[in-house]
């Protein structure tokens, strides 16, 4: 069935905007970084650490507005998400690529100095 | 009866006329979890993101009802080494 998705009102939108912005490295995720519950989440935050960057998560499976909303915010349809800089960096699949080649610790070397 | 892995082969076939594509039904069957390899001159110039968002774009339908996708590689025909082939 077609259905048209209302998961980004301007207010949540608003709200995403200041989200994203509030933390250089943040992780939308399932279950936090002391207890992913999902094994894509899972090895992004254990990237992260490994990186030692600071780093927020954001449980989506405890906000269900959130979960909806950022599908559409990031057109992006899964979780995990990582935001560096405010921006929508990727899901799983392209940060591992990224912390493979080391393009992911770059960038958030040159986001920790800004 | 949910997504099957013939689905993702023939949705992403005919919007990304792949040179190479490799679809891997890793639920154990039920069809709801997948990975993929995919080789396409749609791909060129453009960076990992965007060649990720164009595969979730074709599969927007099909994604309703996929819970896992990765995407292992997307490549274009230059980037694909002969020696990927070697399994085939």
């Amino acid at each position: 069935s077609v259905r048209c998705s209302s998961g980004l009102s301007p207010e949540l939108k608003s709200t995403l905007d200041k989200v994203v912005n509030s933390h250089k490295v943040l992780l939308f995720m399932k279950g936090n970084k002391d207890f992913p519950q999902c094994g894509f989440s899972h090895t992004v935050v254990q990237i992260l650490k490994s990186l030692n960057v600071p780093f927020e998560t954001l449980d989506v499976l405890s906000n269900e507005a959130f979960r909806q909303g950022l599908k559409e915010y990031s057109s992006w349809p899964t979780f995990p998400q990582l935001y560096i800089d405010g921006e929508f960096f990727g899901g799983c699949d392209i940060t591992v690529e990224a912390y493979k080649s080391g393009e992911l610790q770059e960038l958030l070397e040159k986001t920790m100095l800004s | 009866m949910g997504v099957t892995k013939e689905d993702v082969e023939t949705t992403l076939t005919s919007t990304l006329k792949p040179t190479h594509l490799e679809v891997v039904d890793t639920s154990g069957g039920c069809g709801a979890s997948f990975e993929v390899e995919i080789v396409s001159e749609q791909f060129e110039g453009k960076r990992l993101l965007e060649r990720h968002r164009l595969v979730n774009t074709a599969l927007a339908e099909q994604m309703k009802q996929i819970h896992a996708l990765s995407i292992k590689k997307a490549l274009t025909p230059a980037q694909w080494k002969p020696e990927d082939k070697a399994q085939e």
